[in-house]
């Protein structure tokens, strides 16, 4: 189910997945924000984030991505970051991101 | 692959410079700072925070941006002046929640703080002045701040207190801008009515020539409008006008009312006004330029035989000569207490027969421009009609011989132009 034009959606069961791609980077990352936490409301388990259309991800991605967690920490939902390059996992890991999130392939 | 550690120096340095070009290059304040949150906040992964702006008059902080802080977090919190103080003290560093207890601000809004897991705030202090306030909460590390995170903190929050600042200057001078507009049309105002009152003053003094100044500001607003002059400037030929003969306010009242013609010494009295005008109207600071010198030379005359200088062509000031013909104009269209008003057809001829000698001749073209755009009905106004009378104005043939008028100035006006080159 695609809930929105702009941001690729995959609703399954209760896995939502959102593709994060390279808006994450730019204030308009919100909408990625945003429409995770209409799939946390909506009652998803597990959020998965995927990274495949991600190269890197700066600052604003990061403080975006944290929004995400807090907001799934608080509503007790599982993230998932998948297929996140090499570089990024190190950076996830460097900030401690990988305390809240689990790394899938 | 680089180092963990070189990757996470690259990370943070280029959040500072990225911030350092939003605060530089962006026009929109609410954006900025709602950026630069981002920017501070992911940098080094910190959960949850907020950039306020202080409020000096308020002694208030209002937030401008929040991340993760909740519906239930208060947007605006009041300081005391203790507070204010203590944070000018310490300047700008950072502050460990556990360290700000004896904070009155602190005291008021700890339970707010704790359950949100605030653990450092920085005041933003710019040029001495606290301009705003950055809260921080944990980090996802869950590790504490060390100084090499504080340093990169106080960075950032500097980045951010001088585009508060910034903010705040430019609002200051739009603010300024508006109120010195305002001063200066007050100003304007309270300077035309005085020289309006003045003009009035002039005027009462000659009863034959009741109105005249103001006919002649009106008349010398016509050409200068012609001219094609800034509304400004307009307003300012207006204004010599008006005040053209302020000089006459010391000549004897009865050799100004004399009804027949003055002999020579009263004529040298009369005479002496454009001199005590100019000397009247020197020390008043007007607005517009040129004021006084429109007074001291608007009896000269292009020919030299004018006075009191007896200056020529360029050597009279522009004003002067636009005064002058307005002045001339006035003249011989009213009636004198030894003579009558002239029909308009013989003062255009005069007017025609003078350019040159008397008059400039473009100016002489403007004003029958003017003249003839009334009376054909080319421009709205009605000015000639109600400073003269529909009837004297609308006389047989004055519109033919306005434009054969202005068919030979352009003769003379070549002529002048091919004389004097
Ligand atoms: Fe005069
Ligand atoms: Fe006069």
């Amino acid at each position: 189910m695609n809930t929105n034009l702009d941001i690729p959606v995959r609703s399954e069961g209760e896995i939502a997945t959102v593709f994060a791609s390279d808006y994450l980077n730019k204030i308009s990352g919100e909408k990625i924000e945003r429409e995770c936490k209409r799939q946390i409301d909506a009652g998803c388990t597990t959020l998965v984030v995927n990274f495949k259309d991600t190269e890197i991800v700066n600052s604003i991605g990061v403080s975006i991505l944290l929004g995400v967690i807090d907001a799934a920490s608080n509503n007790g939902t599982e993230v998932i970051f998948s297929e996140v390059n090499e570089d990024t996992e190190q950076l996830f890991e460097m900030l401690g991101l990988t305390n809240h999130v689990k790394i899938q392939e | 692959m680089p180092t963990t550690q070189q990757q996470k120096l690259v990370h943070t340095f280029s959040a500072l410079a990225d911030i350092g070009q939003e605060v530089a290059h962006k026009n929109n304040f609410q954006e900025m700072i709602h950026t630069s949150l981002h920017l501070l906040l992911g940098s080094l992964a910190i959960m949850r925070g907020g950039v306020a702006r202080y409020s000096r008059f308020g002694h208030e902080l209002n937030f401008l941006a929040v991340r993760g802080l909740g519906d239930d977090f208060p947007l605006s919190a009041s300081l005391e002046m203790s507070d204010e103080r203590e944070f000018l003290n310490t300047g700008m560093s950072d502050i460990e929640i556990s360290q700000a207890k004896m904070l009155a601000f602190f005291q008021r809004y700890q339970r707010i703080l704790e359950r949100k897991n605030i653990e450092l705030i920085m005041p933003l202090i710019v040029r001495d002045e606290l301009v705003g306030m950055v809260f921080l909460g944990e980090k996802a590390s869950g590790e504490h701040f060390n100084s090499s995170d504080k340093a990169i903190i106080q960075a950032m929050a500097r980045h951010i207190g001088v585009g508060i600042h910034q903010r705040n200057l430019m609002a200051e001078l739009a603010r300024r801008a508006e109120e010195n507009r305002k001063l200066y049309e007050d100003m304007r105002m309270t300077y035309q009515d005085t020289v309006k009152a003045f003009a009035t003053a002039i005027d009462c003094k000659d009863k034959y020539t009741e109105g005249h100044s103001v006919r002649v500001g009106k008349y010398s607003e016509i050409i200068a409008q012609e001219l094609g002059w800034s509304d400004e400037e307009i307003e300012g030929v207006a204004v010599a006008g008006y005040l053209h003969d302020v000089g006459k306010l010391t000549v004897e009242r009865n050799i100004i009312n004399a009804p027949y013609r003055i002999n020579a010494k009263e004529s040298a009295e009369l005479n002496k006004h454009p001199a005590v005008g100019f000397e009247i109207l020197s020390p008043i600071h007007h607005p517009y330029t040129d004021v006084p010198l429109a007074a001291k030379y608007h009896h000269e005359r292009l020919d030299g035989r004018g006075y009191p200088d007896g200056l020529k062509d360029n050597e009279i000031p522009y004003i002067a000569k636009i005064v002058n013909l307005a002045d001339s104009f006035d003249a011989m269209t009213t009636d004198r207490p030894y003579k009558r008003r002239r029909p308009a057809n013989e003062v255009i001829e005069d007017l025609r027969r003078n350019a040159g000698k008397q008059f400039a001749p473009e100016l002489v073209t403007a004003f029958c421009n003017g003249m003839l755009k009334e009376l054909t009905g080319e421009s709205k106004n009605r000015q000639f009609r109600r400073l003269l009378g529909r009837e004297y104005m609308e006389a047989e043939g004055i519109v033919p011989l306005l434009k054969q008028a202005l068919n030979g100035m352009d003769a003379t006006s070549s002529l002048t132009f091919v004389a004097s080159h």
